[in-house]
């Protein structure tokens, strides 16, 4: 392997204007993952007009910072309140909360620190070897390799979102219909405009993920759904003993591995990597039972798994140009405003942007390690901000803000209409990720399957005979077959008299 | 560090999450919402077709679209199929009303934005966000919106030169 790029990307991270902003990333990360709230989807969304005026590699710098970022806030005010900032760090209530009954919060937010320092190194490492491989791979990739892929991404993100699967695939197809607004790309014939000059190049991602997410959620949470918070546990002794370190050791190495692993699958994430990395702890230990009652593993596993997790994730959309979750969905976005495609090409073509997102990760984590921990006091205050005044600020940021996507009136009005159709969406069940997902997908699906169509001329079983896209979509059949078939072998046996 | 500070933890952490959403929507809810998407897939269907379906061969404008709203219209069968069994969605409930009243105080800014700037129509948004949809006190409500939207104007017109329309 070449480290003549990588070390390149080093030198690109250490230019002060992206330390700069990967440093903004972080404290905006973890600020983001302190409140309740808004989530790294929303925030990045709200903050995609600021990238406009930045350079490819240090936008990204900074969206992924806020991603990273948001995994180690949202610990903080589950060990302190018992509240999850984020839903990656749900599990760690258990433990975390427990310890901080204890007189323990400094040990919680230490080893939590630890963790997801050493599991967002490991999957950085892990992602500079592996991403190059992927992408080598993914070069022979032709139109129906794409239309493989493009549809299990999907239907593996809608299955495994929080909602309904119905509902999620509901959610895909809409996504998808979005994408076809504005001119078809092989003939030019306008689609679904409505005669509307502003639709006429198609519906910007700006409006859709500002809305869906930003003022989505914020109208979500006008109705009164705010919880009491209670007084923040105090936090003393930060650095955890030696016997912690040595009870969580075995928890931070399985966590990382774990992470890592399911943050490269469509549809994985910071969120499943947290929840499968405790329950493998709890299944492991000698004693079960310590776990929930304040067991160090029980913060270390879930808080490293994450951060791993939010880190691989960066590997499909940047080895194969799938977004493997909602956050990367808007990441998606941001590279494609700055003129960046992701793909299997991405290494090759962009290596500083590349090495440069990458590397700053390294740099982010080490941030972040130094910062979490001194700077709790100032996250618990912040809470004290009332989400009242947050909120109308935010609206007023994310109207004005995608005012500058196209200096145009008309994406105003559209922010506004996906921010009520963000609010429709949560209040009755639909998660609004998987239509960002579809489209930003949307195009390159179509376009890889009229492609395809025409290559194969009109055989749609052409996709099965080639070996990459018969196994895709063999892939694909077993993940929309499997939840039926293990629905009606529960039928069964509940037929089934005991 | 007293032990009375901290309430007994939930068994689910969720749980704290749950005490304060409304309650869960009934059959009706799931009914329309079903219908709804039924109809958008039709809607779509039918716009397809008039694009031009095309074939395998050679696939067309509206084939994709077309593609894409026969699975919208199959889902929202099968979600009407579902009906009264998805317990996923939340009743509407009088806080509801909050959210059609902020709603309201975004459209009236994107409708007079264009002729009067957006200093006038933010700070009326700011006062009835934190006023009346918030509960803040009226001195609170009056020095943020002010503070707010000046940061806003300095920041979007002064620094950034973004050409929002503006009225100073």
């Amino acid at each position: 392997m070449d480290l003549t790029p990588v070390v390149e990307g080093f030198g690109v991270v250490l230019e002060p204007t992206n330390l700069l902003f990967c440093l903004i990333g972080v404290v905006v990360g973890m600020l983001v993952g302190v409140l309740p709230g808004l989530g790294p989807a929303a925030t990045i969304a709200i903050l995609l007009p600021i990238t406009f005026g930045l350079e490819p590699v240090t936008a990204i710098i900074m969206l992924a910072g806020i991603f990273y970022g948001a995994q180690y806030g949202g610990t903080i005010t589950s060990v302190l309140l018992r509240l999850p900032g984020e839903a990656s760090s749900v599990v760690t209530v258990f433990d975390g909360y427990a310890l901080a009954r204890q007189g323990r919060a400094g040990t919680a937010l230490g080893i939590a620190a630890i963790g997801s320092f050493v599991g967002g190194t490991v999957s950085i490492v892990a992602l500079s070897l592996v991403a190059p491989v992927v992408a080598g791979f993914a070069l022979d990739f032709g139109p129906p390799e794409y239309t493989a892929l493009a549809l299990l991404g999907i239907l593996l993100v809608a299955t495994v979102s929080s909602g309904h699967r119905v509902k999620a695939l509901v959610a895909a197809c809409v996504g998808l219909l979005l994408a076809t607004v504005g001119r078809d790309s092989f003939t030019g014939a306008a689609r679904f405009t409505f005669d509307n000059l502003s639709l006429a190049d198609g519906i910007d991602f700006v409006p859709i993920a500002m809305g869906l997410f930003g003022l989505g959620e914020i109208l979500y949470n006008l109705e009164e759904r705010h919880r009491r918070v209670q007084a923040p546990a105090r936090v003393a002794d930060v650095w955890p003993s030696r016997s912690d370190l040595r009870a969580s050791s075995g928890a931070i190495g399985r966590g990382s591995a774990i992470g890592f692993v399911l943050g490269v699958l469509p549809g994985g994430g910071a969120t499943i990597a947290s929840l499968a990395a405790y329950g493998i702890e709890k299944r492991r230990a000698k004693r079960p039972e310590r776990f929930g009652q304040g067991a160090v593993e029980g913060v270390a596993a879930p808080e490293t798994a994450n951060n791993a997790a939010a880190t691989s994730s960066f590997i499909p959309l940047l080895t194969l140009g799938i977004p493997a979750n909602a956050t990367m969905a808007v990441i998606f976005g941001a590279l494609l405003i700055q003129g960046v495609t992701p793909g299997p090409r991405l290494v090759d073509e962009h290596p500083d942007l590349f090495w440069g997102v990458v590397n700053s990760m390294y740099i982010g984590n080490i941030l972040l390690l130094i910062m979490s921990i001194p700077l709790v006091g100032l996250f618990v205050r912040i809470l004290r901000v009332r989400a009242t005044i947050l909120a109308p600020i935010t609206v007023l940021i994310t109207l004005i803000g995608v005012y500058t996507v196209g200096n145009d009136v008309f994406d105003i009005a559209l922010v506004i209409a996906f921010g009520a159709l963000g609010y429709l969406m949560k209040k009755l069940g639909f998660e609004p990720g998987p239509l960002v997902l579809a489209f930003v997908l949307g195009s390159l699906l179509e376009d890889s399957l009229r492609r395809s169509l025409i290559i194969f001329e009109g055989d749609a079983t052409g996709f099965l005979t080639r070996p990459i896209s018969g196994t895709l979509l063999a892939a694909f059949a077993v993940v929309a077959l499997l939840p039926l078939v293990r629905a009606a072998l529960t039928r069964r046996r509940a037929r089934t008299p005991m | 560090m007293s032990e009375q500070r901290f309430p007994d933890p939930p068994a689910d952490p969720q749980e704290a999450e749950r005490e304060v959403r409304p309650p869960l929507a009934g059959p009706v809810t799931d009914v329309v919402v079903a219908l709804a998407v039924v109809g958008l897939g039709v809607a779509a269907l039918v716009g397809s077709l008039a694009l031009g379906a095309g074939s395998p061969r050679t696939p067309g404008t509206g084939t994709w679209p077309l593609l894409v709203s026969i699975a919208l219209v199959g889902l929202g069968l099968g979600l009407l199929a579902l009906s009264g069994r998805t317990r996923d969605a939340e009743r509407f409930t009088r806080a509801s009303l909050h959210v059609l009243a902020g709603l309201a105080t975004m459209i009236g800014f994107v409708a007079v934005v264009r002729v009067i700037g957006f200093e006038i129509p933010a700070t009326l948004l700011m006062l009835v966000w934190l006023r009346f949809l918030g509960r803040e006190p009226w001195r609170t409500s009056i020095v943020t919106s002010l503070a707010a939207v000046v940061v806003l104007y300095v920041v979007f017109v002064g620094l950034l030169a973004i050409p929002i329309p503006h009225m100073f």
